[in-house]
């Protein structure tokens, strides 16, 4: 069964859009995940002119990477050790309550609803450092063996 | 249950997962899931899992692979209801 630092090692991303510092929880049912948005991301300078705040998609992403993919690779992991596998993004619905400022330190929590037919549905939470929900929903992808579905 | 008290019930499902409502319109068993309604991957897993709420079955790995079209689609859902006894 593949570890933490495995599952943070298969993820197919690098900066600047790697959104996964720190997986803390992986079970088959679902993930538990932070990262820290550094006040000196690219997109910072532009979402908006200045007055910075992180975009929507990009908490999104942050949810999906630390929520979804994590989760994806693990379960599938779970079952076939053989290729390596990637999480392709099919379906969001997210709510956002609260913005995220540069700085910032969330948590996110995912929650599989089903994983069939190589479809993972989770429901997803983001939580600021003071603990309150920023934004939640439900995201789905298809676990496959190649980029690009 | 006949085939076309199975269809209209198939299509109740899959008008959730198309935009395509002339292939909706004229579905019958030759309409394909992915070419003409416009299902994608995702959607047709959404589709399966539906049809087992609906029919009260599990389709299996194999069986969700040939469930490409509405004909294949019939044949799976009777095969299966035969199975536990409820034609």
């Amino acid at each position: 069964m593949m570890n933490k630092q495995e599952i943070l090692e298969k993820l197919p991303y690098s900066a600047p859009f790697l959104f996964v510092d720190d997986l803390l929880t992986i079970d088959e049912n679902g993930a538990t995940g932070t990262y820290t948005f550094s006040k000196d991301l690219d997109f910072y300078k532009g979402h908006f002119k200045d007055h910075p705040v992180t975009p929507g998609v990009i908490l999104t992403e942050t949810m999906a990477q630390i929520g979804m993919v994590c989760l994806g690779i693990y379960l599938s992991g779970y079952i076939d050790s053989g290729a390596s596998s990637h999480v392709m993004l099919t379906s969001t619905a997210i709510d956002f309550m609260k913005p995220v400022f540069p700085g910032e330190k969330v948590t996110v929590v995912s929650e599989k609803v089903y994983f069939r037919f190589k479809k993972l549905h989770c429901k997803v939470e983001m939580k600021n450092e003071a603990g309150e929900v920023v934004c939640k929903g439900t995201l789905s992808g298809m676990v496959t063996t190649k980029l690009n579905g | 249950m006949n085939k076309e008290e199975l269809l209209s019930r198939l299509k109740v499902i899959v008008s959730n997962y198309t935009q395509n409502k002339e292939a909706l319109d004229s579905i019958n068993e030759d309409t394909d899931f992915l070419k003409d309604l416009k299902i994608n991957s995702a959607n047709l897993v959404d589709v399966v899992l539906d049809v087992e709420e609906e029919f009260g079955i599990e389709i299996d790995n194999l069986s969700m692979e040939k469930m490409l079209n509405v004909r294949a689609a019939i044949e799976i859902i009777e095969t299966k209801l035969h199975e536990a006894g409820r034609e």
